[in-house]
């Protein structure tokens, strides 16, 4: 009952918006704005995933022609469908970013399927072609590229060989994180093992604050985080004066001495090449990926404690990256449990699908994944 | 032996750290709404004055510069808001609980949206007294950080008791509680005393508000609190609203916190969601070990929860 009041009220309420644009259509008709909405789980200013998403969206904002809608806090549930109907019947937006993991199966589907002529695209992977419609698509950076350099930094900079990873939840981007970060500290420095505590959930601060204590109470001298805000396991090591690498954007400012670098999100690349499509007519990518390379992702300017060593070799192995001759993924490698992963002479390009349902913690982590 | 690897000694110590961390806004929502339940009414809105007082005490000590200065300021909110919950039940007709649950939404809502542009900004810290300089263990010498708002937690608890116990004040506030007639034959005013104790125990709620966002985890944002004001409304009741026990029912829901974490940093990494849990595993385990049909709500004020 109360649902059907609901469309409509905003059936109605659609039409009286499109009476009052038939209304002003006279002088705007040839500049009718392209209208993106962006909607996030959290607070867009956290310091962390939405954040960063949100700076991109500030990068949008500024291109002519273009109008952007944001709407922040909103749960993983039906919240998002009723969102995504507000942005596309009141605001009349035509191409929608919603960020959160959670929102793409069976959210934006269903709302995919119920608007065929707008444009969907969702962050953090799991689109297929076989299954999902092609007004859907999804987009994602290879930040792993990012942790691997991160990484290594960490291994060249740690004195008691113990890295701390502080985790949301064990999912395939929280594990390939983790294990690049190991895989680039035991680059450098082989006996350096990663401590990974899974909080749980994407934003516990004092659950955070609590793993990144037991983690320095058992020596760990560099820690970075998977989690929606690094901001209180940044301030928590800061403040018993261990080093921290960051992640999502950069928290130099909340550690001015332990910061040594971080894998940091570079959306505006994304989202202006979405839009550009958009206006030329066209519609953006279905499955978009990238990392160093494109643009995607970056690292964070190198903190006063970084060696000059770790700047050279961190900068070497960029290059590898960038011109494909480096992979971070290849055998021989072994799980923390022994088993091998990837076969000696196999080498992963970071495009291999394989990778994005990863599922294991390689050797060097000490942690399990349930 | 290596100083800084104490193996699973760990554990217990990292229990002992995370009560003394984790414990405090507990101590003193519990304490603030022992005392408001003592008196005769319930407040379910704590876990709104807990938002609002981190939110202001934050706020206060970015601009002013003086993180105390942002405790005291969470207290008055506090007061504030304890005195609006108990002005509001004493109109008639009106049920505590729904008014309570009300001004949880209130406070919460007030809080996220005052507190927008505090999320960013950092501001400074309350800082902690070193007790564990005696020991050349860095781990014991981590743990014994102890932040004054602790210990005072520690004193008003009984403080609390002693009071509610053998002054005359302590005497009027149990009579409200238990007993209205008797109250009023005594001459006291059960709706001035229901007043203050609310205020007063909003008070409470707001500075343990400020230890969260200014102590540990020491910044604000909308998750600060993940409904830690409303298990210590919980914990009251497993207390038998008595003060000290509300202060070792939140040691142990500090330490039982603790344990996921430390488990997992020592290498225990199996099943870390039920750790997780723990503490909410903990308490149903005590609450079927302690109660019985025969004394299921022995030391409940007798007012508790009348609709006047």
């Amino acid at each position: 009952m109360i649902d059907r009041f609901n469309i409509g009220r905003r059936a109605l309420l659609g039409g009286a918006a499109s009476a009052a644009a038939l209304g002003l259509a006279g002088g705007a008709q040839a500049q009718k704005p392209l209208v993106v909405g962006f909607i996030y789980v959290g607070p867009r200013d956290d310091y962390g995933y939405n954040q960063a998403h949100a700076e991109a969206a500030a990068v949008l904002k500024k291109m002519a022609g273009v109008k952007v809608v944001e709407e922040e806090k909103v749960p993983e549930t039906v919240a998002v469908e009723k969102s995504m109907e507000s942005m596309i019947n009141m605001d009349g937006a035509t191409l929608l970013f919603p960020t959160s993991f959670g929102y793409f199966d069976p959210h934006m589907l269903r709302m995919a399927a119920k608007y065929p002529k707008v444009q969907f695209r969702h962050c953090g992977g799991l689109w297929n072609q076989a299954k999902n419609p092609m007004n859907t698509g999804s987009y994602y950076g290879y930040i792993d590229e990012a942790q691997y350099l991160a990484g290594i930094v960490a291994g060249m900079t740690t004195k008691s060989g113990k890295l701390g990873f502080v985790a949301a939840k064990p999912i395939p981007q929280v594990l390939r994180n983790i294990n690049a970060f190991t895989l680039g500290a035991r680059s450098v420095n082989p006996k350096a093992t990663t401590q990974v505590i899974f909080t749980g959930d994407w934003s516990l601060p004092v659950k955070e604050a609590e793993a990144t204590n037991s983690m320095i109470a058992q020596g760990v001298d560099v820690v970075t985080c998977h989690v929606d805000s690094p901001k209180v396991v940044i301030e928590t090591a800061e403040r018993a004066g261990i080093f921290t690498s960051g992640y999502h954007t950069n928290q130099a400012k909340l550690a001015p001495k332990g910061y040594l670098t971080g894998a940091e999100w570079q959306w505006e690349k994304i989202y202006v090449d979405f839009v550009e499509a958009m206006k030329k007519g066209g519609v953006p990518g279905n499955f978009v990926r990238g990392g160093l390379k494109e643009g995607y992702v970056k690292t964070s300017p190198f903190g006063p404690a970084v060696s000059d060593a770790a700047k050279a070799k961190v900068e070497e192995t960029r290059k590898g990256i960038v011109d494909g001759s480096f992979a971070i993924f290849k055998g021989p490698l072994k799980d923390n449990k022994g088993n091998t992963i990837i076969a000696g002479g196999t080498t992963y390009t970071q495009t291999e699908p394989v990778l994005e349902g990863m599922n294991y913690l390689v050797e060097g982590v000490l942690g399990a994944t349930s | 032996m290596d100083g800084s690897d104490i193996g699973l000694w760990g554990v217990p110590l990292a229990m002992l750290a995370g009560a003394i961390r984790v414990s405090t806004p507990f101590i003193f929502v519990s304490l603030g709404e022992c005392l408001t339940e003592r008196s005769g009414r319930i407040n379910l809105g704590l876990e709104g004055t807990l938002m609002m007082g981190a939110m202001t005490a934050y706020g206060t000590a970015l601009l002013s510069g003086s993180p105390w200065l942002g405790v005291l300021v969470a207290a008055s909110v506090g007061l504030m808001l304890g005195a609006l919950h108990a002005a509001l039940c004493q109109l008639p007709r009106v049920n505590d609980i729904a008014t309570g649950i009300g001004l949880m939404l209130f406070g919460t809502g007030l809080a996220f949206f005052l507190g927008k542009p505090y999320i960013q900004p950092k501001a400074p810290n309350l800082g902690a007294l070193d007790l564990g300089g005696w020991s050349s263990i860095p781990q014991v010498q981590q743990a014994l950080q102890v932040n004054p708002l602790f210990l005072v937690g520690i004193v008003l608890a009984f403080a609390l008791a002693w009071a509610l116990k053998n002054t005359r004040w302590g005497l009027i506030v149990r009579l409200a509680g238990e007993s209205v007639d008797a109250a009023l034959a005594i001459g006291a005013s059960v709706g001035r005393v229901r007043m203050l104790a609310t205020a007063v125990g909003g008070a409470f709620a707001g500075i343990g508000g400020a230890f969260l966002s200014l102590y540990y985890p020491g910044s604000w944002n909308e998750g600060l609190s993940s409904g830690q004001g409303l298990m210590a409304v919980a914990l009251v009741i497993f207390a038998r609203w008595d003060p000290i026990r509300c202060l070792w029912a939140s040691l142990l829901f500090g330490a039982a916190g603790a344990i996921s974490p430390a488990l997992q940093s020592v290498g225990v990494t199996q099943g870390y969601y039920l750790f997780s849990a723990a503490p909410y595993v903990l308490t149903l385990a005590l609450m079927i070990a302690t109660c019985s049909p025969a004394r299921s709500l022995r030391g409940a004020p007798a007012e508790l929860g009348a609709v006047k």
